[in-house]
């Protein structure tokens, strides 16, 4: 004996529903089987366009109280169904089985059973569930605590494996690939000048307008040479100049020698006798290095030249009486100084960005990450370098 | 009886705490194209980046008859390596790629250099290729190139990974000759990874065969003979492509 399921829903929405599926091609009737199993009879042509119709009816079904009797899918009046349809049924009886309820597939075509076992609907085997345990938030700030000492243990390490290698190529000169110093050094230096110019012209020009009110009211206005001059070498030039190369050449050295990395170009290397560090990670470190000095000072010009120019506009300050303030408020220390951290700075840059490139797994996602990874790495190392730099130049006075 | 020119024992090899392999012991003639082959994640390539000196075993004992456990860095190449996609240096040209070791490792003046980068590339049947970037050549013409790279400091013995994966029927048949003519004209050892039956009845002078589940060699011998006289039904099924997943009706 077979019954259609034909209770009237009294919300609207589910009333719409029971509508849309009476428009779909296929049949889905509830009956009782042999041996008092439950017989869901499925009939007509069941393809991805009825699938959500099929998981509505599925989902209702696996919502109800467990049956208490096995459940057989019958198949024998499908005419059609594609393999999105059956992968909804085959996960059906899986539920039904993870419950403990028996379900089988019976009946079906040819063409139908031919379905079923493609999709594993003949398979006998018990689906596993892999149940992943929720990770609670402190887990996972601890978890991320000792990613970060981690990730640093290996750029320590990294760090002292490239130390081995300098020492190794100060024996050897020739061994050092100085085509790709040269080449780093136009890249990362020269092609970054404009950029450095800009950015730190505009930062003198807004801490000098910034200022100019408050100084005005002192009658201060020539002690804009005083803070732009000393900010800037002391500590923006350097600091800006190294988030320029962070974001210009730090990330690129993670993509490219990330991308060599996974597609085995660095096996290569190594395989003819060349050691990566030698060869792709001291001439990008040395290259930027030699570089920061000249842009340090670059930047230390324009931000200081941005800062007169508002001091002329804003503060009636002439340039030669700017200047002949900031000759009085910087000294060759200050500017020393400055350049020293750039270089650390650089040094920082290439050391950490070539770590997680050389690091790189996994294709072209393990690149993305890896050079995500090292951006944010640098510019958290930059202002720890800066914090610990500060305080030793207090220390020692300068 | 010849020396042979790797000798390996009790190799155990994998990643992290996985074991791939263990207690592999085998050895490799001079002037032989010994295949390496297994179904897929059975550790051929795991294995063939140890032999190379990629990866460091995790016990056991390799030995390059000359060399001795095999090293890289800072060494002299004294064997050649390509790679299962050539891993040419996308940066430079085919000539720089395969002028690379000698560059690095030789003073012979330019000319010189770009004789024998000529030569080899002539041997390998990409004459006037030197001046193409990666990018611009096929797959095929990528492994032939990779395979020109890894002779051009003259050595007595390659290791090839994958060399007709991904390759069409004529590029990868004309690849199976240059390993031929490779290692007849030259008497080149050729260690090699693969799991294409064509090339390993083809050129396979000799096998081993890893099988994932017991993490062992399960075969070993010519392949030729292997296919017709092994009574291991996992032997049976790899070089008659049976399949263990059910069948359509």
């Amino acid at each position: 004996m077979s019954h259609r399921e034909s209770v009237m829903p009294e919300d609207p929405i589910e009333r719409l529903s029971l509508v849309v599926g009476m428009l779909q091609r296929f049949s889905w009737e509830r009956a009782a089987g042999a041996n008092g199993a439950t017989r869901i009879q499925l009939g007509g042509s069941i393809t991805i366009d009825d699938s959500a119709a099929l998981w509505k009816r599925i989902s209702a079904l696996l919502a109800e109280p467990k049956p208490a009797s096995p459940v057989e899918i019958d198949l024998s009046r499908i005419t059609l169904i594609d393999g999105a349809c059956m992968a909804l049924l085959v996960h059906f009886r899986g539920e039904l089985r993870a419950r403990g309820v028996a379900c089988e597939f019976t009946g079906g075509t040819d063409d139908v059973r031919r379905i079923v076992d493609l999709y594993g609907g003949r398979k006998k085997v018990k689906q596993k569930r892999l149940v992943r345990k929720p990770i609670n938030a402190v887990e996972q700030v601890g978890n991320a605590t000792v990613s970060v000492f981690r990730e640093l243990k290996l750029v320590l390490d990294f760090f002292g494996q490239l130390v081995v290698s300098v020492t190794q190529a100060l024996k050897h000169p020739k061994s050092l690939n100085l085509h790709d110093v040269g080449l780093t050094m136009e890249r990362a230096g020269a092609d970054a000048a404009p950029i450095v110019m800009l950015i730190n012209f505009l930062i003198g020009f807004v801490m000098a307008y910034q200022s100019a009110a408050q100084l005005k009211q002192f009658g201060a206005n020539l002690y804009v040479a005083d803070m732009v001059g000393v900010s800037m070498t002391r500590e923006l030039g350097p600091l800006m100049t190294a988030i320029i190369l962070c974001g210009r050449s730090g990330a690129a050295f993670a993509a490219e020698l990330g991308t060599m990395k996974v597609s085995e170009e660095v096996d290569a290397l190594r395989t003819l006798g060349v050691m990566p560090l030698r060869y792709l990670v001291m001439p990008r470190m040395l290259g930027l290095v030699l570089m920061a000095p000249l842009l340090v000072l670059l930047a230390d010009a324009v931000g200081i030249a941005g800062g007169a120019l508002v001091a002329a506009l804003s503060l009636d300050v002439t340039p030669t009486a700017f200047l002949i303030q900031l000759r009085g408020a910087v000294k060759p220390a200050d500017i020393f100084s400055g350049v020293i951290k750039g270089m650390v700075f650089s040094g920082a840059v290439a050391l950490i960005s070539c770590q997680q490139g050389l690091a790189t797994s996994g294709g072209a996602e393990g690149v993305g990450r890896r050079t995500t990874g090292a951006v944010v790495s640098i510019l958290f190392s930059l202002i720890v370098l800066d914090a610990v730099f500060t305080v030793l130049m207090g220390v020692l006075g300068l | 009886m010849t020396t042979p020119l790797i000798r390996v024992r009790d190799l155990r090899v994998g990643y992290g705490e996985t074991v791939l392999l263990d207690s592999a012991t085998f050895e490799v003639e001079q002037g032989d194209i010994f295949v390496i082959l297994g179904g897929s994640g059975c550790g051929k390539s795991t294995l063939l980046r140890h032999l190379v000196g990629l990866d460091t075993p995790m016990s056991g004992e390799i030995a390059i008859a000359g060399i001795g456990a095999p090293r890289l860095e800072g060494l002299v190449p004294r064997y050649g390596v390509m790679f299962q996609s050539g891993a040419l240096f996308s940066s430079m040209t085919v000539g720089e790629n395969v002028a690379f070791a000698l560059n690095e490792w030789t003073e012979l003046p330019p000319e010189a250099i770009l004789a024998i980068v000529r030569a080899k590339l002539a041997l390998v049947g990409l004459e006037g290729a030197e001046d193409k970037l990666p990018a611009e050549l096929s797959g095929g013409m990528r492994k032939r190139a990779a395979i020109a790279r890894a002779m051009a400091f003259e050595p007595n013995l390659i290791f090839l990974d994958e060399p007709s994966a991904g390759l069409d029927p004529v590029s990868a048949a004309e690849l199976d000759q240059l390993i031929l003519a490779l290692n007849r004209g030259l008497g080149l050892t050729v260690v090699m990874v693969t799991h294409e039956l064509e090339s390993i009845f083809k050129v396979g002078k000799s096998c081993i065969m890893l099988d994932r589940v017991s993490r062992s060699i399960i075969a070993r011998g010519e392949p030729s003979r292997l296919r017709t006289e092994s009574d291991d039904p996992r032997v049976r099924q790899f070089f008659n492509r049976e399949t263990s997943v059910p069948q359509w009706q």
